[in-house]
């Protein structure tokens, strides 16, 4: 079911943990749906300079959660950006059809980051990333709509 | 521990025993022939699967004529619904079922709502019995079929039978049970139950798989769906499957005859596990009722942390579990059984279903009580959800 990339970063995961001084701090998914990501950013002129995070999830959400951290630790914020599900997915080797979910979580975490940290600085409107599936009008369940279609099993 | 595994996932499947294998080894390439033949080896084939039948009818405490092979337990599931249903709907088309039967027996309620029956899921408690009460009050003129599980594949939960059943047989009402789970584990005598149909599926008690049964009381109405040749006494067509039906035969005969022992073993490692994991494992809870439950399955949810994850850890130690949480079931909601006792959805997505067989040992039970409390902890420690706990302390 998972690459080899995939249960290594289940087995050994990278940056678990908080940052207790971190400036920019996102939570994304909920218990619901079985997906909760949390992710602790450390931003000095502009560049993420630790990452860590916590997840309550499976295989898939440890292994992306754990791919993120790794991908966007010394990239600047622009850079981190531009990190998208796809991305993290490619990095593992790719993920099961039913778990991409996972890896839009860990984009959405990350984007959930910077955005508190934009808004501790005061560089963004009070939007919030926070997913709980009931629409795709945010597009934040893009890809996973099969998963919240009524009339599966 | 080496590269043996540990198998703790019975209510799964099981392995085939090796006496249940040496039975049906002459069926493939010796002894093949087709039972409706009439030279004698057909003949030989027919009485083959004459004494597994009669075997399988000992076993319930019904007579050979009234069991019939299926598939599997699925298959008996859907002939008991579909084939009563079609053949009573003159008389009514109510059917009352739980909310925490099997897949088998849900989805052909969701079919048969489709095609204009009225189906009553009853509900449950929070140990998952389903309340005599609530049975009453949900019959109607037009119900024409009670379907209730004999114990649940989950969390184990044994429910009232013999009650139901002796209720059924008062109103008049045909009563059918899937006992996949139960046979072997529980002592069932149809006749006393007042059952009058039940499911069982050979791979639940060392049989092999793709094989089952169902009993059908004599004097049932109920319409075939498999339509075909005259097997079964031409209620369900198709060649039998002559190595399967004497391995189910051999299987049930063997799973009856050491009942009392094996249930005596699995308690034991049960209780082992069940009292060893609370008392080292913080925010744990056992899903299901604390003593009516089969003696082999221990179902616990572990709060903060998610089952899939949980899976795959004992995966890389060997342990063979399973879990109710949505991940790893591939659907977004966490187990209905789970839901159907009230569990929150966190709480259910952290479950671990562990299901003790004949070749566990305590050395098993020793192994597991020392390795869960470490994965736990560790996926606690990787959990927003635990630190959120942690930190109000």
């Amino acid at each position: 079911m998972y690459s080899q990339k995939v249960m290594d970063h289940f087995s050994n995961p990278r940056n678990v943990g908080e940052i207790e001084d971190a400036n920019g701090v996102g939570q994304v998914g909920n218990a619901k749906c079985g997906d909760i990501m949390k992710m602790y950013l450390k931003i000095e002129d502009n560049v993420i300079v630790d990452a860590k995070f916590k997840t309550f999830g499976c295989g898939a959400a440890v292994a992306t959660s754990s791919m993120a951290t790794e991908l966007i630790k010394g990239k600047t914020i622009d850079e981190a950006m531009k990190i998208t599900n796809q991305t993290v997915a490619e990095a593992l080797d790719g993920l099961p059809p039913a778990k991409m979910h996972c890896s839009n979580l860990a984009e959405e975490a990350i984007a959930a980051a910077l955005e508190d940290y934009r808004r501790r600085n005061g560089l963004a409107a009070n939007e919030s990333v926070d997913c709980n599936g009931c629409c795709s009008s945010c597009h934040h369940s893009e890809g996973r709509e099969d998963n919240f279609d009524e009339d599966e099993d | 521990m080496g590269n043996r595994i540990i198998y703790l996932d019975h209510a799964a499947t099981t392995y085939v025993k090796p006496e249940v294998f040496e039975a049906m080894k002459p069926y493939f390439c010796e002894h093949f022939g087709n039972a409706s033949s009439i030279y004698s080896l057909g003949r030989e084939s027919k009485k083959a699967i004459e004494e597994a039948r009669e075997k399988v009818a000992k076993a319930l405490g019904a007579e050979p004529r009234e069991i019939y092979f299926t598939s599997s337990g699925s298959e008996a599931d859907n002939w008991a619904l579909k084939g009563v249903a079609a053949a009573n709907k003159k008389k009514g088309n109510h059917i009352i079922t739980s909310a925490i039967e099997h897949p088998a027996i849900m989805n052909t309620c969701k079919y048969l709502q489709g095609e204009g029956f009225e189906v009553t899921y009853l509900p449950v408690d929070s140990d998952g019995m389903v309340s005599l009460e609530d049975l009453k009050n949900a019959v109607k003129d037009t119900t024409i079929l009670i379907s209730i599980m004999f114990a649940n594949n989950e969390i184990g939960t044994i429910q009232p039978i013999q009650e139901i059943g002796a209720f059924a047989r008062e109103k008049g009402i045909l009563f059918h049970t899937d006992a996949v789970q139960a046979i072997g584990n529980v002592a069932i005598d149809v006749q006393k139950m007042n059952i009058d149909l039940l499911s069982l599926s050979g791979h639940k008690f060392y049989g092999p798989k793709g094989i089952g049964a169902l009993y059908i009381r004599k004097g049932v109405k109920i319409s075939s769906f498999i339509h075909g040749g005259a097997q079964e006494r031409g209620k369900r067509a198709s060649t039998e499957n002559l190595p399967g039906i004497v391995g189910l035969g051999k299987a049930i005969e063997l799973a009856t005859e050491n009942m009392e022992a094996y249930n005596k073993k699995l308690l034991e490692l049960r209780e082992r596990t069940i009292e060893g994991l609370m008392s080292r494992i913080p925010y744990i809870r056992l899903n299901g009722h604390r003593t009516n439950r089969l003696p082999g399955n221990v179902n616990m949810s572990f709060e903060f942390i998610e089952g899939e994850s949980l899976l795959l850890m004992l995966d890389m130690i060997g342990v063979c579990g399973s879990s109710g949480s949505a991940c790893s079931s591939g659907s977004l909601d966490p187990s209905h059984v789970l839901m159907a006792i009230g569990l929150p959805h966190e709480i259910a997505h952290g479950s671990l279903r562990l299901t003790f067989g004949e070749e566990n040992t305590q050395e098993d039970v020793d192994f597991i009580l020392e390795e869960i409390p470490k994965i736990v902890s560790r996926l606690r420690d990787m959990s927003p959800l635990y630190e959120a706990v942690k930190n109000k302390k």
